[in-house]
């Protein structure tokens, strides 16, 4: 191959590299950069989708403001969106330990569905007839055990027989829906499987409503950061998920730690099972945690697994939420807009990290027809 | 003598003109309607209510900013927060469309006394005792009775023929749950067809879930390998309708006409019409009147209506003959649950004398009210939500709110 050295190369217009490293800062710039396309993008697509911007493309400006207005543009709409981030926020904590390990838990939303249930099946069943703050305190527990064994049984599966996480984890959120469908049929004799909102088991209020739930959550995301950055435990995950080979060399038990870290991930869906069962619903239909689950692992992943970095990916899927939703009950749209609208965003994120891993580079002049 | 009749001719006109100038002198721009939707125009649940507002605002000249749709609000927390983002917009009637909506709508009218709160197919109104929330439905057994009647035209066709697959009749639905407004909903169908068609029978399955594609096709396919002859159905998708099409067995359907998709086998549907519900509750605020704690639209108020018929499917003479039984059913010298009729609503073979029904929700869904008197059972006076939920000779149960 040496020898060929008076044939003459085409050097492509340009080429990927892989980033050596990169700035923090520039990282930043190119993040921020897609979200301005993604923006601009979503403009043109409802341009193309919606009547009435057709007609009155003036009401452009409302468009965007709508992503301000639906967060933030009355008390009660900014109170509704730190609950959402608080919420999102518990959820993506929960899956994180598991990330960082390199386990691919995406059965957070079953296992928060089966913590609502849990929550529940106590306020059902024994609403009334104890203390209201016992009572509170036994939801939390069977939030707790309900989640944490639908984390568990994946963990063991995967300890064991070595069994495929990703598909294990996925199988069990359907399996979670159906059990609450069963309750549900169980729980109402008349057979219209709506629970409706139970007179018991409200997790008590100070200042507002969602007070509790925001500095709870921002309690939890605190000492997770502290739990996974300065701990020898979170040390152990981070090792696990580097390679399991230097793990075992190094004397970790490597069964241990997926079982342990499966278990925090199960526990802190219990604990968002929880908020939205004590804190919010005091109900639970199949829909309870409406895709957060899901939703959660992007959160933590365009994090990079960093709790605190994750406020400001929550905040920011909270927000988008919002103001799609504004979008469609201002302009009067189609119930599918809205997630056309986060959707387009959303790709246009996570395409900009592909920018962030690699950098192009374009061939030079002098190199047009050069010979290497 | 011309210069009379002009003059008299004149006065009726006024006279006719009187109640619709007094409709015209309403002033109804202070009214403001928020709308809270479980989904969006995908699920024709949804969409029957959306277009019952758009024309509701349209007969009533209401604005483009009078008029707000919230979209794809789950039953929990989200619909209270919709309800009051709803009353900081300035809305002053708010109405809700799902079931599970109730009790989460019930804590923001507990909150907000001034505002109007209106929830369709909710069974809590009249015992909750909050002036400001108010349930609705329509007897839309009297439009499965008629779709029924169809039904049972066309079955008698069949025989006739001698195209029936058994030696008798046999229809089968297609329900979502074992629940009241299921029940009332196919008992009112298989009357429909049996008024015409006495020896008819009916199988029923249930999916489970009141939107469910796949469930809703395979229950159908079901249905028509167990021998039925036709198949109609109460839930959303269009997983019946077009298992049937595929397999060439006729179709009665439900919220709106499949005809476009459904050529060969669709013969007619019915549905609820939300439109007079929605002027009905402007108007009232407007005039600063009490709306109804429980209303129940009819047949009579446009609240129940049926498709065209697809004459092409339908046995011939359908279309007079119902338009024969709406006359009777408007006048109300035909009753849907006729107790007193021979052979017609038996359980055990008995008729049916006297029926304790669940109208006041409690937590142990205790049977609380008489409703069978005069002859016949008294289905959505006591209340808007139907409690039909007697077992009737005649229909059998496949299996019951699960497809096991």
């Amino acid at each position: 191959m040496s020898e060929k050295k008076n044939v003459t190369v085409h050097e492509p217009m340009f080429h990927l590299a892989k980033r050596p490293v990169i700035h923090p800062v520039k990282a930043w710039a190119i993040r921020l950069t897609a979200i301005v396309l993604g923006l601009l993008f979503c403009g043109i697509a409802a341009f193309i989708l919606i009547e009435k911007l057709q007609k009155n493309p003036d009401r452009i400006d409302d468009f965007y403001y709508c992503f301000i207005k639906g967060a933030f543009s009355t008390n009660r709409k900014l109170w509704k969106f730190l609950k959402n981030l608080a919420i999102l926020q518990c959820i993506s904590l929960a899956v994180t330990p598991a990330f960082r390990m390199r386990f691919w838990n995406i059965g957070a939303e079953g296992q928060t569905l089966m913590g609502v249930l849990g929550a529940i099946s106590v306020a059902f069943y024994l609403g009334g007839q104890v203390p209201e703050w016992l009572l509170l305190v036994l939801m939390f527990i069977g939030a707790l055990l309900y989640a944490g064994v639908w984390a568990l049984i994946p963990a063991l599966f995967k300890a064991k027989w070595n069994t495929n996480e990703t598909l294990f984890t996925l199988m069990m959120n359907y399996v979670a829906t159906f059990v609450v469908s069963y309750f549900l049929v169980v729980w109402v004799p008349s057979g219209s499987s709506t629970l409706g909102k139970l007179k018991y088991g409200k997790l008590p209020s100070f200042g507002h409503d969602y007070l509790v739930i925001v500095l709870i959550v921002l309690a939890l995301t605190m000492f997770l950061y502290i739990y996974l950055k300065h701990s020898k435990q979170g040390y152990e995950i981070s090792v696990v998920g580097e390679s399991v080979r230097t793990a075992q060399y190094s004397g970790i038990n490597v069964k241990k730690v997926i079982i342990r870290t499966m278990l925090v991930s199960g526990l802190l869906c219990g604990l968002s099972g929880y908020l939205i069962g004590a804190g919010l619903d005091q109900s639970v239909t199949t829909e309870s945690v409406g895709g957060q689950g899901f939703t959660a692992i992007m959160v933590s992943w365009l994090a990079k697994f960093n709790p605190l970095v994750m406020l400001i990916t929550s905040g920011l899927i909270s927000m988008l939420n919002s103001g799609a939703a504004q979008i469609s009950q201002d302009f009067n749209v189609n119930g599918a807009f809205p997630d056309v609208i986060v959707g387009i965003i959303l790709f246009f994120i996570i395409g900009s990290e592909f920018f962030i891993n690699y950098q192009i580079i374009f061939r030079k002049k002098d190199q047009k027809e050069g010979v290497k | 003598m011309k210069k009379l009749v002009a003059l008299l001719l004149t006065l009726v006109l006024c006279l006719s003109c009187l109640p619709a100038m007094a409709e015209d002198t309403l002033d109804l721009s202070d009214v403001k309607l928020g709308v809270i939707l479980l989904h969006g125009e995908l699920s024709t649940y949804d969409l029957n209510f959306i277009n019952g507002v758009q024309e509701a605002a349209a007969n009533l000249g209401l604005s483009e900013d009078q008029v707000i749709l919230v979209r794809d609000i789950d039953e929990s927390q989200a619909c209270t927060e919709a309800a009051l983002d709803l009353v900081d917009e300035g809305c002053n009637i708010i109405f809700a469309n799902s079931f599970g909506h109730e009790s989460f709508l019930l804590e923001a009218a507990k909150e907000n006394p001034n505002v109007q709160f209106c929830h369709a197919t909710g069974t809590r109104a009249h015992t909750e005792g909050l002036a400001n929330f108010h349930n609705a439905f329509a007897a839309i057994y009297e439009g499965r009775y008629l779709a029924g009647v169809a039904a049972g035209m066309k079955l008698n066709e069949l025989k006739a023929a001698g195209k029936l697959k058994g030696d008798a009749p046999l229809m089968g639905y297609v329900g979502a749950f074992t629940f009241a407004e299921v029940i009332s909903g196919y008992t009112s169908f298989y009357l429909g067809a049996k008024s015409v068609c006495p020896d008819v029978t009916m199988k029923v399955m249930f999916t489970g879930t009141w939107y469910g594609e796949t469930e809703e096709r395979a229950a159908a396919n079901a249905l028509i390998a167990a021998g039925c002859d036709l198949i109609s159905q109460h839930a959303d998708s269009m997983g019946a309708p077009t298992a049937c099409e595929d397999a060439g067995i006729p179709n009665v359907s439900y919220n709106g006409s499949t005809v476009e998709s459904c050529e060969k086998t669709f013969i007619v549907a019915s549905r609820i019409n939300w439109a007079p519900y929605f002027e009905y509750i402007v108007k009232q605020v407007a005039a600063g009147e009490e709306i109804a704690v429980d209303w129940t639209g009819t047949i009579a108020t446009n609240s129940v209506l049926l498709t065209d018929v697809n004459t092409a499917v339908a046995a011939a003479g359908t279309e007079e003959k119902l338009a024969e039984v709406k006359a009777q059913l408007e006048a109300g010298t035909l009753k849907v649950f006729d107790t007193a009729a021979d052979n017609f609503i038996t359980v055990g073979g008995a008729k049916l004398e006297s029926y304790l029904a669940d109208v006041d929700t409690d937590d142990n869904f205790t049977p609380d009210t008489e409703v069978v008197a005069d002859g016949y059972f008294h289905e959505s006076e006591y209340r808007a939500a139907p409690y039909f939920d007697v077992r009737i000779d005649g229909i059998e149960l496949l299996n019951e709110m699960y497809g096991d």
